[in-house]
């Protein structure tokens, strides 16, 4: 865990975590990011809103390549995401080179993923003893320690079906921080979850950002962005429409398309 | 008591609910009925000269027989395991986005799926007429090694390529369906954690599809038993053979029919047991019980109502015995 905190998060660190130029993904003729271009700083909390289907979870899952994009450039850490460039062409990087950099960047679901037929602590352990190799035992108290910092050490011998929605999202939170990940995407974390269960998520997230956790954050939860969140993007029909502190841009939105949203959802 | 406890209300646990049960008078008249038939059959099985119960009990302790059954339990353990890895390959070259894979296992599964499994042993059996002599080396070039087929193919592995590779075919359609059963999220979350594709098939998605797939294989392993009796047709001697040729030679087809009967009857039924704890195993997390053995419903058949639980955690249905 002390690898997770760093310096705060002013530092106007060099290179940015993540950033996009004119990212565009189609799904056949359906053009779904119509360029995107962004900028997520290293501990920055960087909250993604927007309505449904404007390409949220799509963008998110580009980052880590769950999926391929068609046009423009993305960068993770100052590395290319899919490809390597060589001279001026890009080189498709193999399986075993994508799943190498997936190691840095945790992932959390909005239907949790876990693994139904793990224990909570057999799935926080799972990818450090497969993909690292890390000794089982090692890895087990690794895992128990990451659990109780979730709140969960009492549950760790439970099957995901025994567990409350939350408590099920603070495992799957807790096994991707056992990859020591450098960067957290959060699609929707809360959305599936009953709204008395949301705090206990929002809290884990909280302390994470604290920490100085990178993190990137699809969420419909306007008090958190507010509140935590150091930088807002406001996304509709596949375009940034506008960005900005989350303060300013919930309080005081520039585009009528971002207005309409907000007031639906706040 | 401690006094930090005093002052707050401690709910008093209520008496447990005495009911009488609902009664099912229709079920004991049926029960009743299907005891007099059943008695009425076994009376007529016993009483008819027709089944010759001393022959039968000859039949069942003659050696021929008892060998066949050894025969006929090794070629349905090896094809089965045969069948399920072939299975495996097949399903995963199946969904392979390579083509050239996916074609192979496309084609192989349309061939040995399409085609009589008699004619598959038969054709198996008779390589040695087709191709005299099976050899290695350069592809259109000169042989490295060679030997005859018959030598190299005798009866009994002709038997298991038969009913192996035909099984495989079945097998990767059940697995299938097992794999693509597997909500796509676990492979996502797999993944996303840095996981290979291979470790995500292995760790996650195969355990989980497991579920799927033990149900049929287990109909499969069944049906396997019985379809090595095929095997005659290639004159292997597995237990349906050697009770032809008994019957053959002596014409008490009956009795030496109902024998084996009963030992086919008497290898599913352990095959049946076995394939329930399996299914057990693969239910891990699925319930948020595992259901009970056999043996823990006997018991609490026996016993009655499981004896409650001390302590406030025995939460209804949790408890293993409950339901029979
Ligand atoms: N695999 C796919 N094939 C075709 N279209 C897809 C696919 N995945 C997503 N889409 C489409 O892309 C668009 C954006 O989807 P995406 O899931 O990114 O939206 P979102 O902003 O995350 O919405 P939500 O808030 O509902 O999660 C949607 O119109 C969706 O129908
Ligand atoms: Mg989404």
């Amino acid at each position: 865990m002390t690898d997770l905190t760093k310096t705060p998060r002013d530092a106007a660190s060099a290179e940015p975590m993540v950033k996009a130029e004119g990212v565009h993904k189609s799904y056949g003729l359906v053009e779904v990011l119509k360029g995107i271009d962004l900028e997520v700083r290293q501990s920055e909390v960087f909250c993604l809103v927007g309505p449904s289907g404007s390409g949220k979870s799509t963008f998110l899952r580009c980052i880590n390549h769950l999926e391929k994009i068609n046009g423009g450039r993305l960068w993770v850490d100052g590395e290319l995401v899919g490809y390597r460039q060589k001279g001026d062409r890009l080189h498709e990087l193999k399986d075993r080179e994508v799943a190498l950099k997936r190691r840095d960047i945790g992932m959390v679901f909005q239907r949790f993923n876990l693994f139904p037929h793990m224990t909570a602590v057999e799935n926080v352990m799972e990818a450090p003893v497969q993909v690292k190799r890390e000794n089982k035992a090692a890895a087990r108290e690794r895992s128990m320690a990451l659990l109780e910092r979730v709140g969960l050490a009492d549950k760790a011998g439970n099957y995901p079906s025994q567990l409350s929605g939350g408590q099920q999202q603070r495992v799957a939170i807790a096994r991707a921080l056992a990859m020591k990940p450098k960067l957290m995407l959060f699609d929707e974390p809360t959305s599936a979850l009953d709204p008395e269960l949301v705090g206990e998520v929002l809290d884990v997230m909280r302390g994470l950002a604290e920490e100085g956790m990178t993190m990137i954050v699809v969420t419909h939860e306007m008090g958190f962005a507010r509140e935590v969140g150091d930088a807002l993007v406001f996304m509709d029909g596949g375009v940034v429409v506008e960005s900005g502190n989350p303060r300013e841009v919930l309080t005081n939105p520039q585009h009528a398309r971002t207005r309409a949203f907000l007031s639906k959802v706040l | 008591m401690n006094p930090s406890e005093k002052g707050v209300v401690t709910p008093v646990r209520p008496e447990p609910i005495k009911a009488v049960p609902v009664r099912h008078p229709g079920r004991w008249a049926g029960a009743i009925i299907i005891l007099v038939l059943a008695a009425m059959l076994v009376h007529a099985l016993i009483f008819n000269p027709a089944f010759q119960w001393d022959v039968v009990r000859q039949t069942m302790q003659d050696d021929t027989i008892i060998h066949g059954i050894g025969v006929t339990l090794e070629l349905t353990v090896l094809s089965m395991l045969m069948g399920v890895v072939g299975g495996v390959i097949l399903a995963v070259m199946r969904l392979s986005p390579n083509p050239l894979l996916s074609g192979t296992a496309w084609f192989y599964i349309w061939i040995f799926r399409g085609t009589p499994v008699l004619v598959q042993l038969v054709f198996w059996n008779f390589l040695g007429a087709i191709w005299e002599n099976l050899s290695i080396g350069i592809p259109f070039g000169p042989e490295f090694w060679s030997e005859s087929t018959n030598k190299l193919i005798p009866t009994f592995t002709a038997a298991l390529l038969g009913l192996g590779l035909n099984e495989a075919a079945y097998m990767a359609e059940i697995v299938r369906g097992g794999i693509q059963s597997v909500d796509e999220g676990q492979t996502e979350a797999a993944h996303a954690l840095g996981m290979s594709r291979t470790a995500t098939l292995r760790r996650i998605v195969l355990p989980q599809a497991m579920r799927v797939i033990v149900p049929p294989t287990g109909n499969e392993t069944i049906s396997m038993l019985k379809t090595t009796s095929l095997v005659q047709v290639i004159s292997l001697s597995e237990l349906f053979t050697a009770g032809h040729d008994i019957y053959s030679r002596t014409y008490q087809t009956i009795p030496v029919l109902v024998a084996i009967s009963i030992y086919y009857l008497l290898m599913t039924s352990i095959l049946t047991v076995g394939q329930y704890y399996i299914e057990r195993y693969y239910a891990r997390g699925a319930n948020r019980t595992l259901p009970p053995t056999p043996f823990q419903r006997l018991r609490s058949l026996f016993a009655g109502r499981p004896a409650p639980k001390t302590g406030h955690d025995v939460v209804p249905g949790l408890e293993g015995g409950g339901h029979v």
